[in-house]
């Protein structure tokens, strides 16, 4: 278990002062001037060395990415694009950093915009998170009238911080749609290349990064990337909000390191699964896109990037999912299927038609109302679709239906064939007319 | 996808009001000149705030305001689920989370409530008009699964009984204490604190935890939701070592957090400081300022009690510009 000393979030609760005062007796925006005079390499290097894994799902190495910005810029500005589009179900991570710790966000936009070269940074947040974003937009008002950020601070740094927000599209979490509905259209993503490096938002190179990413930096600087990188295993290092929902007795989110045992991470912060670890049927590990992964996995799974891996699944953003044994596993993934394709942009044409039919499919194998070869005909579908779109949506809408029929698909036949039995229940008798 | 059309019926005419058009104007100058589309989401949600809902003259008028054809108006406003195509229920619009963390939670039963008391069916006013309700999306508070959002404010860890409760005073006009409703503490384990225990906060870093509260009461102060209202919720649940622990911190002496610090970089920045704590009651403060000397800057300065930056997020999005509800 993480040592308390270690954390980087401790005002996660909200039961200390969010506002400027309490996040620098809490160590916040503590020589922030000292880590910018290293220089814009030094910082690169030492979150790349940090071994720091994007946040947003992906795990993308966020140092590498920073490295990706030009060094020198050909006229037009660099911006940052904070993504605090958190929308993926099981995910409220960012939420609680928002909210009640929302000067490490401040701060970390500030380092990573230096290291960038940036001047701007652009904070998206979801549109659902009013409160959230007025709790960070109070930060922000407060870290310009300290004159830590602004024109002319003290950190020698022109910076500007811009909160704008959305209006409930979950595809705008992925990085070209966010840039499309910060300049005001739909929320659709674009074509990779040219990379948001390149041309990212107003045509301009632009680095999209999630808060929780950005809201590690200022702590792997000033305790050292050693430090960071003395958690969890070689490849997944780091400490993680963790959101651990669904059946277990005490739902909360907690700031874990990396690596560490499913069953650990429930049994310490979550009370473990409602009605004991045998009642566990399956979890979710990192979030609605991520492939089930059924109990007896479950005993041995690590929470890290590999780990996951390894069970043909996906860290994501760490949004644990339990299901116990009295959750109906189909009904609880064609939910999910519901939701990707309410979520749809409708841009390709695999996933606009494809998300509709495979949900259709799976309303139907809920009540048993199929045949057996369609579960095939399904999983042959979903193959279809996965990598056949702009962008990363549609696979993460199929991996889900991907996992159910690979670790329960006797559940769905067990349905069919119960189906077919009580086919006739419903209609009337015939009789023969006299 | 959703498909989503503009409802049949539309009003004549749409103003922002002065206040409104002045925030909006505001709020367009935050984006680089020539990029003012990016704040077309912003100026319609405005207007939803204004008329309940997206008009079809709203969407012209923004387009109008922001240099922009119609279409590309209509095109987000179709397209962003969170506005409203037709007027919703004049008290509240209840957005219940039907994704599958709350489903597992007991969202159905939440959309069994909302079918027998507001309306059968989705999008449709209450036959009094002060309510309606949809089933919407996640809305990012899985660890407080189910839950509801209704305006600016979430309603979590829900019952049917409590929800019925809610839908009560949302009723009657009134807005409860948003936030969880059963007494948790935000996201914490209602159980009480599993984490952060052994760290020593400063004495005047600590809020009162939130205090249970019935459900359906009315709020004392309609416009801050916050959660700086005292809440005893602990004393409702067992582990309520969390409030005794909270008030040792309150009396305890202030020490400095980051035991995990590597020395040396923090001897370094001692010697180069960075700020005084304006509190100046910590150890780490108090250690700074006798050994950085010259280099520390005034506390006047980390107040900033200059004149106030006039950028462009100086603009703070707190009050309510909507109608008096």
């Amino acid at each position: 278990m993480l040592a308390d000393k270690d954390r980087i979030f401790t005002n996660l609760y909200g039961l200390h002062d969010p506002g400027l005062k309490g996040a620098r007796a809490r160590g916040g925006w503590d020589g922030t001037k000292v880590l910018l005079e290293r220089g814009r390499d030094a910082i690169v290097d030492e979150v790349k060395k940090s071994g720091l894994r994007g946040r947003g799902g992906a795990g993308f190495p966020t140092g590498l990415k920073w490295s990706f910005m030009p060094k020198q810029s050909d006229g037009r500005p660099h911006y940052l694009v904070v993504n605090a589009d958190e929308s993926e179900p099981g995910t409220c991570k960012d939420r609680e950093i928002m909210r009640h710790d929302p000067h490490l966000l401040v701060e970390g936009c500030l380092i990573a915009s230096f290291a960038m070269g940036a001047n701007a940074a652009y904070i998206y947040v979801r549109g659902e998170y009013i409160r959230e974003r007025e709790a960070l937009q109070r930060a922000v008002d407060e870290a310009y009238e300290a004159k830590l950020i602004g024109k002319d601070n003290i950190h020698g740094w022109d910076f500007d911080i811009i909160v704008t927000h959305g209006a409930g599209a979950y595809i705008c979490g992925e990085e070209t749609a966010l840039l499309e509905s910060l300049e005001g259209k739909k929320g659709m993503p674009r074509l990779k290349p040219p990379f948001p490096a390149n041309m990212g938002l107003y045509g301009c190179p632009t680095t999209v990064n999630n808060v929780e990413s950005i809201a590690v930096a200022p702590d792997i600087l000033r305790r050292g990337a050693g430090w960071f990188a003395s958690f969890g295993r070689p490849n997944n290092v780091g400490t993680k909000l963790f959101n651990i929902s669904g059946h277990v007795n005490t739902p909360c989110t907690v700031e874990e390191t990396m690596s560490i045992p499913f069953r650990e991470l429930i049994e310490t912060h979550a009370g473990g699964v409602r009605g004991g670890w045998d009642n566990l049927l399956a979890m979710i590990p990192g979030g609605s896109s991520c492939p089930i992964i059924p109990a007896h996995q479950c005993d041995t799974a690590i929470m890290d990037f590999d780990g996951m891996r390894e069970l043909k699944s996906s860290f994501g953003t760490a949004a644990v999912i339990v299901m116990d044994k009295s959750t109906d596993v189909v009904r609880a993934i064609t939910r999910i299927s519901y939701f990707y394709k309410h979520e749809s942009c409708g841009q390709c044409t695999p996933c606009r038609e494809g998300m509709g039919w495979m949900w259709r499919v799976l309303e139907r194998m809920c009540r048993g109302e199929a045949q057996k070869r369609e579960i095939d005909m399904l999983f042959e579908v979903t193959q279809q679709i996965e990598g056949h779109t702009i962008c990363a949506f549609a696979d993460g809408a199929v991996w889900p239906v991907q996992g159910l029929i690979r670790h329960f698909r006797p559940e769905i036949e067990k349905r069919i064939d119960q189906y077919t039995a009580n086919a006739h229940c419903g209609e009337p008798i015939l009789q023969a007319a006299e | 996808m959703a498909a989503r059309r503009l409802a049949e019926h539309q009003p004549d005419s749409f103003a922002f009001t002065a206040e409104n058009r002045a925030w909006a104007e505001r709020e367009i100058a935050k984006f680089p000149p020539g990029r003012q589309a990016s704040a077309v989401i912003s100026l319609l949600w405005r207007a939803q705030e204004q008329e309940g809902w997206v008009t079809k003259p709203a969407i012209e008028g923004v387009a109008a305001m922001l240099d922009m054809p119609q279409i590309r108006v209509l095109e987000v406003a179709t397209f962003y689920t969170m506005f409203h195509l037709e007027p919703v229920g004049s008290n509240a619009h209840i957005q219940v989370c039907g994704t599958t963390p709350c489903m597992l939670r007991g969202a159905g039963e939440l959309i069994d409530v909302c079918r027998r008391r507001v309306h059968p069916e989705p999008h449709h006013r209450s036959a009094d008009g002060l309510l309606s309700w949809e089933e919407v999306e996640c809305l990012g508070a899985c660890v407080n699964a189910p839950m509801i959002q209704v305006s600016k404010d979430t309603y979590e860890d829900l019952t049917p009984e409590i929800f019925d409760g809610l839908l009560d005073s949302f009723r009657r006009g009134e807005r409860p204490e948003p936030g969880p409703q059963n007494g948790r503490q935000y996201s914490m384990p209602i159980t009480g604190l599993s984490s952060l225990t052994d760290i020593q906060y400063a004495a005047d870093d600590v809020r009162p935890a939130r205090k249970m509260q019935a459900a359906g009461r009315r709020k004392t102060n309609p416009g801050d939701a916050g959660g700086i209202e005292q809440r005893d919720w602990s004393a409702e649940y067992a582990g309520g070592d969390t409030l005794e622990r909270a008030s040792e911190r309150q009396t305890g002496e202030a020490r400095e957090r980051s035991g995990g610090r590597d020395p040396a970089t923090r001897s370094a920045e001692n010697q180069e400081a960075g700020r005084v704590d304006p509190a100046g009651r910590s150890d780490e403060a108090a250690a700074r300022s006798s050994a950085g000397g010259g280099k520390a800057q005034s506390v006047a300065d980390t107040h900033g009690s200059g004149p106030r930056n006039p950028g462009p997020q100086s603009d703070r999005d707190t009050n309510d510009p909507g109608k008096g509800r």
